[in-house]
């Protein structure tokens, strides 16, 4: 056995593992809590992952599941699982914030259908986890509620916009989360943090409840420590949900049951794009290495080609900005959240905004009322729907030979907090391998797949079908069954 | 496709229209065009499932959709389709098996979303008409577009302090745009086509017609051009006319301004107008530089609304029998004059009573008098009443067989039918009631001939003398000392008798 491996401390352990000795009653739901409890109060104030904590319901909660267990009850997956989410869901009597000034003091009347189905599940909710404001960033720098650091090591960012998420799952200062990924908000944080992240299919999850950036591309999904918690988590939250008009009314298979182990048969294309200049060789090495694991496992690789990926990332800049700028309309001072007055009408509106808002959530909402601009919409957003639709054929082409796509999810590996911040395009670059499987509405896991010299995580991205979030779960299952990167926990959290 | 707003655009080359009212701004011929909104009578709002009661206590009838918090979604109300369809379908539009909802985006504190959702570049409903009935004949009147939207909140300003309240009671409430097609030419003919919209809105029961609770909306978009210029001139929009009656004030006092500037060589800006009814103007409220850019866009939260044609052809076979064709049935059935027609089918409900009182009572062109006259005047006007009229039809009808067989004379049904419509009793016991039957008979409408002819020996002369005028004040002396009982018919022939034997 190696150091840092196998895990003892509870709060180190995955859903299914806890779920095991929680239903043996090994371990009761509270002891678990005050583990996790433990671990937030001494990692913390170095990782700060949290916006908002609810430590006294969660132990209401743990008894509840722990009256349960002792009346020899089944247990369900979940339950009795302490998980955080992103600040993005709105939960009952709970305060969200969205990562941003202009909702404070906004406390939602209801919770997001993702929230009720997880606590349908009794899951122990914590609280709410860091992330950039409005979930525009890479970095989780451009929170209202401060900056998230990365377990690995605090000088480095913990990727964005669900930096707070993989933060906490990584320092086990919550067993799992759920974020959204709009651009690569689950996948690169997860990458950067050395977890599991998962973007469902575009309607997969509904997105009632989750305060939108860009609604027809965000999508929540888990952020988990293997990819057997993330098909636990992804079979708790999936599913049609009739508040929202744009999730599909599909069955929702059995995921664990497709965690065979194997690979066999799987046809893996390398996208010719996705490996050109602008990759660090780091990333090139151990992507490439776990490729050739894969083929070990019996998939069979092969080379292809997403012709248009080089359009992907103007066109998610024009998309994205100009939903944001009529999704964050709403933060107007009137009926909730920050007001900038006393004052008149127009003045009360500008000073809230302007008060409110962030600079990186005001650059883009100039950017997109710009692009839907009387004069301009033809030249910007048509045109990016267009390159858009094109992204989307170039995956259908490639799903026709391919079962998988497998690529790098983030150019470089995670850098220093402050690094890009003053630098847009810089910071908008590292979602450049993400941004496609958005655009085209397509499902994307990212899983620990090496380390770089510094000791940050690197993350392999799988990319499948529509709907077919079963067989990249099933690769990265198979993957972990010969890899340990996924039972590795940062030098933070062991202690060290 | 173009992306000029669905508004009623004056580019395009409509023909000057021949049957225009000459001379009614001299040289000049106005050209109109209308935009209605029409608050659709479902029992829930388009988006969510708050109810779209009137007049309930302000934001009871509000949640978090309707409110605009963050990270809600909207979910289309089916039966809004259903109701926008079957008023595409009534006034003869194509129906878009594929339409999108797009977000109209614009700050304001009663809409919180600060967009709005509604349709944009591929609407519900497209290219319809609407037949407008008109003194001497009628007019064919195009529809540029029908589509869905949700309507806003509401400000109250009448506050004690320096602020605003805002209500959103109203706010997701289903609404529907008719636009029509720049053919309108007179403010006559603008409230012919608003009366007979509404007349099919109620007909489809799908909108209450009220225009003064603001369920029924009215913007027009007006210009004028010399007569025989076939191209359009610059248009102003006129809003905030809550009547029928100020639409048409609004319009005569927008083509006078119009015609003013033009004559003094002037020229049009183009402008939105407030209508001050009150005041009887219009004031600019914004001008071209002003207008807002609504930076329309598909509405991600919602797929394109797909119909299948199968359930647009149900819908279709589901329409009731529309004003239009209720007309032309009436003068064709039942042998009207085209104007009883068009009073009688004003409402369904009205219509219905003319129906059923005249199978009852087979003879409707007095049905249609009695309806027209006696019925509407007790209405004051408002037909909509005619549900709970006292009168009912089987009243009116035994009445009017009473008129028939001689127990009663026209001149005392208007008192029997004034006390039906008092007490809601019938007719025949409202006469036995009050000894209103018509005497009929010689033995006791004799003696009082008599009594007249004595007691007026100087007239009696007179008459003989060849003054045949004479006879009607005779008639009413006997009518007067009947108490208006005597058969005015048998009354006549005994005067003519006695008066001639002597």
């Amino acid at each position: 056995m190696r150091p840092g491996l196998d895990p003892v401390d509870l709060c180190d352990l995955t859903i299914h593992e806890l779920h095991d000795r929680l239903a043996r009653r090994e371990v009761r739901a509270q002891e678990l809590l005050q583990a996790v409890q433990e671990r937030i109060r001494r990692v913390e104030g170095i990782v700060h992952a949290y916006v908002t904590q609810t430590l006294e319901s969660a132990e209401v909660e743990a008894a509840a599941i722990d009256a349960h267990l002792a009346r020899g009850e089944p247990l369900p997956p979940l339950a009795g699982i302490p998980v955080a989410l992103k600040d993005i869901f709105c939960t009952e009597g709970v305060r969200t914030t969205c990562g941003s000034r202009i909702l404070h003091p906004y406390v939602p009347p209801y919770d997001a259908t993702v929230v009720a189905r997880l606590k349908a599940q009794g899951v122990i909710l914590l609280g709410k986890l860091n992330m950039d404001e409005f979930a525009m960033g890479s970095s989780t720098e451009t929170s209202a509620f401060g900056v998230t650091r990365n377990p690995w090591n605090p000088e480095y960012i913990p990727g964005g916009s669900s930096g707070g998420s993989a933060a906490a799952v990584a320092a086990g200062e919550c067993i799992a989360s759920v974020g959204t990924d709009t651009g690569g908000s689950i996948r690169q944080p997860a990458a950067c943090c050395g977890v599991v992240g998962l973007k469902p299919t575009y309607g997969r999850v509904s997105r009632y409840g989750m305060i939108a950036f860009a609604s027809s591309l965000d999508q929540g999904g888990p952020i988990t420590r293997d990819v057997t918690d993330a098909a636990l988590v992804l079979q708790a939250i999936a599913g049609h949900d009739p508040l929202d008009f744009t999730s599909i009314p599909a069955d929702v298979p059995d995921y664990v049951a497709a965690l065979t182990g194997d690979a066999r048969g799987v046809r893996i294309g390398l996208p010719r794009e996705y490996f050109l200049e602008g990759l660090d060789p780091e990333v090139a090495r151990a992507v490439r290495e776990a490729v050739r694991v894969l083929e070990g496992l019996g998939a069979t690789i092969a080379e292809t080609s997403l012709p248009h990926t080089d359009y992907a990332l103007a066109a998610y800049y024009i998309i994205a900005p100009a939903e944001a700028s009529s999704n964050l309309a709403r933060y107007d001072g009137v009926r909730y959240g920050h007001r900038g007055g006393p004052g008149a009408l127009r003045q009360m509106y500008m000073r809230t905004r302007q008060e409110g808002f962030g600079s990186e959530v005001k650059r883009r909402i100039m950017l997109g009322t710009y692009a839907l601009s009387a004069g301009y919409y033809e030249a910007y957003y048509r045109k990016a729907q267009q390159v858009r639709t094109l992204v989307r054929q170039d995956f259908e082409e490639a799903f026709r030979r391919f079962d998988v796509l497998a690529t790098p999810t983030m150019p470089t590996p995670p850098f220093k907090l402050g690094e890009k911040l003053q630098d847009p395009l810089q910071m908008y670059l590292s979602d450049v391998y993400t941004i496609p499987v958005n655009l085209a509405g397509i499902p994307g896991l990212v899983l620990p797949c090496g380390f770089s010299a510094d000791g940050l995580p690197i993350g392999l991205q799988l990319i499948g079908r529509p709907l077919d979030e079963a067989t990249l779960l099933r690769v990265g299952h198979a993957f972990e069954q010969a890899t340990d990167y996924h039972r590795r926990r940062p030098p933070l959290a062991t202690g060290g | 496709m173009s992306r000029a707003k669905g508004e009623v655009s004056n580019a395009g080359t409509g023909a000057p229209d021949p049957r225009a009212a000459p001379g009614a701004t001299g040289g000049y011929e106005a050209v109109i065009g209308l935009e209605v909104h029409a608050q659709l009578l479902t029992r829930s709002k388009i988006f969510c499932g708050c109810s779209t009661a009137f007049g309930a206590p302000p934001n009871s009838h509000a949640c978090p959709v309707c409110l605009g918090m963050p990270g809600v979604l909207p979910v289309l109300n089916r039966r809004a389709v259903e109701y926008a369809v079957k008023v595409a379908l009534a006034t003869h539009c194509t129906v878009a098996l594929s339409s999108i909802f797009a977000r109209k985006n614009y700050f304001y504190p009663d809409l919180p979303k600060g967009y709005q959702i509604s349709q944009y570049e591929l609407p519900l409903a497209t290219n319809g008409y609407l037949d407008i009935p008109l003194d001497g004949g009628g007019k064919r009147v195009g529809l540029q577009r029908i589509h869905l939207e949700e309507d806003a909140g509401k400000l109250l300003h009448e506050t004690p302090g320096p602020y605003s309240l805002v209500d959103f009671n109203r706010s997701g409430v289903p609404l529907i745009e008719i636009v029509s097609q720049p053919d309108l030419r007179t403010p006559e003919e603008a409230g012919a086509y608003l009366r007979e919209l509404r007349s099919i809105l109620v007909y489809l029961e799908v909108c209450d017609g009220n225009m003064e609770e603001g369920s029924l909306r009215c913007d027009a978009n007006v210009s004028l051009r010399p007569r025989g210029q076939a191209a359009f001139g610059v248009r102003s929009e006129v809003k905030n006319m809550n009547s029928f009656r100020n639409v048409e004030r609004a319009l005569e006092y927008e083509i006078a301004r119009q015609e003013k500037v033009l004559r003094q060589g002037g020229t049009i800006v183009q402008e939105t107008r407030l209508w001050d009814a009150a005041r009887g103007v219009s004031v600019s409220m914004r001008g071209k530089e002003e207008a807002h850019d609504y930076r329309y866009f598909p509405e991600p939260d919602l797929l394109p609304l797909v119909l299948e044609q199968a359930w647009v052809d149900q819908v279709r076979a589901s329409l009731p029998e529309l004003p239009a064709e209720k007309r032309a049935r009436f003068v064709g059935e039942y042998g009207l004059p085209p104007y009883d027609a068009q009073v009688l089918t004003s409402s369904k409900a009205l219509a219905n009573y003319f129906e059923e009182c005249v199978r009852l009572y087979p003879k409707p062109k007095v049905v249609s008098n009695w309806v027209m006259g006696d019925v509407l005047r007790e209405l004051k006007g408002d037909e909509r009443g005619i549900e709970a009229a006292p009168v009912t039809p089987e009243h009116l009808a035994r009445m009017l067989r009473l008129m028939d067989s001689g127990t009663i004379s026209g001149k005392l049904a208007k008192t029997v039918f004034e006390e039906m419509w008092r007490s809601g009793d019938d007719p025949e016991e409202i006469v036995k009631r009050q000894g209103l039957v018509q005497v009929s008979d010689e033995g006791a409408i004799g003696p009082a001939v008599e009594a007249v002819l004595q007691a007026h020996p100087g007239e009696v002369e007179a008459y003989r003398g060849g003054n045949d005028k004479l006879l009607g004040f005779f008639v009413g002396q006997v009518m007067k000392a009947t108490q208006g009982k005597a058969n005015p018919q048998l009354v006549n022939e005994i005067l003519l008798r006695k008066l001639r034997g002597g």
